[in-house]
């Protein structure tokens, strides 16, 4: 029997006797999140190319649109450090974190939600050695494949427009993942809850305002003080910041804020979905 | 009931469920029951929709967190060590729920993962699964190109991944039509030659009758009888039964001048039954007071009459 792992040996004198293992959080985790994760490759890998594409090509235009359709009337705007910088190196991290955003989000809502209210693909897993834990920190992890796989493809382009001028611009990619899990670990617990498609859309409803507004185009200094404190709580503006600290490689004590909002959100949002998954498939 | 000369290796429990209840609120699903299974019996609940039959076996595999009572599952309470409990249990849920992204075989060697089993025990372990489960030139094909015949032994393949010790089936067969019905408990009765414990729920008397050593009949969330499919026919109903049909009209008019034939009579819509040890003897009986019933049938009695009496409603509608 020893090799069910996560099985709890049976013990010698009666072979139907099963012992507890002993595992930290007991029902909710069985250490077996890679068996999650190989199934959402599989998956992935078979279909659903389409729509992981234009997950990252979206950026990708809006940088070129923008950045260099708008840039060429900008010119130059004021950088993170006080320094002159073209227009498209002022928005292409900010566009850096919303790809890693979108990804994460795409797969910890859409994707969640279809597996969740329609494949039924939990209940399944659940009825094996898996735990709810388990199968939150797989589906999270395979958002962050996901965002890390769009965040290096978009700093690569970055790099071919000559928008990397430091070593330090490398970290954004290990940040961007830092902000996808952010976002995966809380939309999986938001999707949860939604039971309707049109619940669904009060997602993108969020979701297109944040991109927008987070100072992704043009500085908070543009918007009213009562406005900046909204901008400045909501998730994605603290991502945009550290991106763009990080593309010139200035850092500040701002840079330890915006890491430590992602932190918190990433423990919250797991705190989140875990409680929801076990209240919804441990009835 | 007890077991008739239990071979020794069948008394050992592998589930014992005492005063098992599960509320929704003020409703209560599953109220009080307390069973025994011993390892390799074939163990059913028979009953009607919403009986209760789902949510105990959802109880049983640690999905479902009971209200009040005692569950031990192999020794362990599945509540509290639910991957320790699933690791050796097979579940064959109401509705299919195979991974419709993976192919076939893909979907037994990813659910094995599942349990932590290695690759080099699987991919052998798969193509020995879809051997049994019928389904070897069907390996490499897309699960939605499957019959729910198919798909439902494909569920049950998967579900032996990891040499369950306990396999769970809920309603294995609804939906499917006589032929892959059959096949299915062809399938279901050699793992019960294996030594594997099955416990079913069906409210399908005939695959009851076909399938288990055992069962508990519930209605309500109670148990209302328990025993062999044998025992509880001969303790809750007769030998044989008589089936009289006079026309949806005249059912219960009639029923009244047929009093004292058999030992028992039930009035339907559809249908008079009376139940007696000699069907035979009680339709010459039947003919000698002057009626004459449309359609006349004599059958051996089966669970449906046993539910009927308990209940005193019919399983399935």
């Amino acid at each position: 029997m020893s090799r069910i792992a996560g099985s709890g040996e049976t013990s010698s004198e009666d072979q139907l006797r099963l012992l507890p293992s002993g595992r930290p959080f007991g029902s909710l985790y069985s250490g077996n999140v890679r068996a999650v994760v190989a199934r959402g490759l599989k998956a992935t890998w078979g279909s659903n190319w389409a729509i992981m594409a234009s997950g990252f090509v979206e950026p990708v235009l809006f940088l070129i649109a923008m950045g260099i359709g708008l840039g060429s009337l900008i010119g130059t705007v004021e950088g993170p450090g006080g320094q002159e910088i073209g227009y498209i190196a002022y928005i292409a991290p900010a566009l850096l974190a919303v790809s890693a955003m979108n990804g994460a989000v795409y797969d910890s809502t859409w994707n969640v939600f279809f597996k969740l209210n329609f494949a039924k693909l939990y209940q399944g897993m659940l009825y094996t050695s898996l735990g709810p834990l388990d199968v939150a920190l797989g589906e999270i992890t395979l958002a962050l494949l996901r965002g890390a796989l769009y965040a290096t493809g978009f700093t690569a382009i970055m790099g071919v427009l000559g928008l990397i001028t430091t070593p330090w611009a490398l970290l954004m990619i290990p940040a961007s993942v830092v902000i996808a899990f952010g976002f995966a670990s809380f939309g999986m617990g938001i999707t949860s809850f939604m039971k309707t498609f049109q619940q669904m859309d009060w997602i993108n409803f969020i979701m297109l305002p944040m991109f927008l507004f987070s100072a992704t185009f043009y500085p908070l200094s543009v918007y009213p003080q009562a406005i900046q404190w909204v901008i400045q709580a909501l998730p994605l503006w603290h991502g945009v910041e550290l991106l763009r600290q990080l593309s010139v490689g200035t850092f500040t004590a701002a840079t330890g804020i915006h890491v430590l909002y992602y932190l918190v959100m990433i423990v919250l949002g797991l705190i989140l979905t875990t409680a929801r998954l076990r209240k919804l498939f441990l009835r | 009931m007890p077991n008739i000369a239990a071979p020794k290796q069948l008394t050992r429990t592998v589930i014992t469920a005492r005063g098992l209840t599960k509320k929704y609120g003020d409703f209560a699903a599953v109220n009080g029951i307390s069973f025994d299974v011993p390892a390799g019996e074939s163990f059913g609940l028979l009953g009607p929709n919403g009986a209760g039959k789902s949510t105990t076996m959802r109880m049983i595999g640690g999905v479902s967190q009971r209200t009040s009572g005692e569950l031990a599952i192999m020794g362990l309470d599945p509540e509290q060590h639910g991957p320790e409990v699933r690791a050796h249990l097979g579940v064959v849920p109401q509705q299919d729920n195979l991974d419709e992204d993976l192919r076939v075989r893909d979907n037994l060697i990813v659910y094995g993962r599942y349990f932590g089993l290695p690759h080099s025990y699987l991919r052998p372990k798969a193509d020995e699964l879809l051997e049994f489960a019928q389904l070897s030139d069907k390996a490499k094909a897309k699960v939605d190109s499957l019959s729910g015949g198919m798909k439902r032994r494909l569920t049950i393949a998967r579900s032996l991944i990891n040499e369950p010790k306990i396999l769970l089936l809920d309603e294995p067969t609804t939906g499917l039509d006589p032929q892959a019905r059959h096949i299915l408990w062809d399938r279901l009765f050699r793992l019960k030659e294996q030594g594997v414990t099955l416990v079913l729920t069906t409210h399908y008397m005939d695959e009851a009758e076909q399938l288990c050593d055992r069962l508990i009949v519930v209605d309500k969330g109670e148990i209302m009888a328990e025993g062999s499919p044998a025992a509880l026919i001969r303790e809750y109903s007769t030998r044989e039964v008589l089936e009289l049909r006079f026309g949806s009209e005249r059912n219960t008019t009639v029923a009244a001048q047929l009093e004292g034939i058999g030992e028992r009579l039930e009035t339907l819509p559809d249908r008079v039954l009376i139940y007696t040890h000699d069907g035979e003897t009680s339709l010459e009986q039947v003919s000698a007071r002057g009626l004459h019933p449309v359609t006349s049938l004599v059958r051996r009695s089966s669970l449906e009459d046993v539910f009927l009496r308990l209940t005193g409603r019919s399983l399935v509608d």
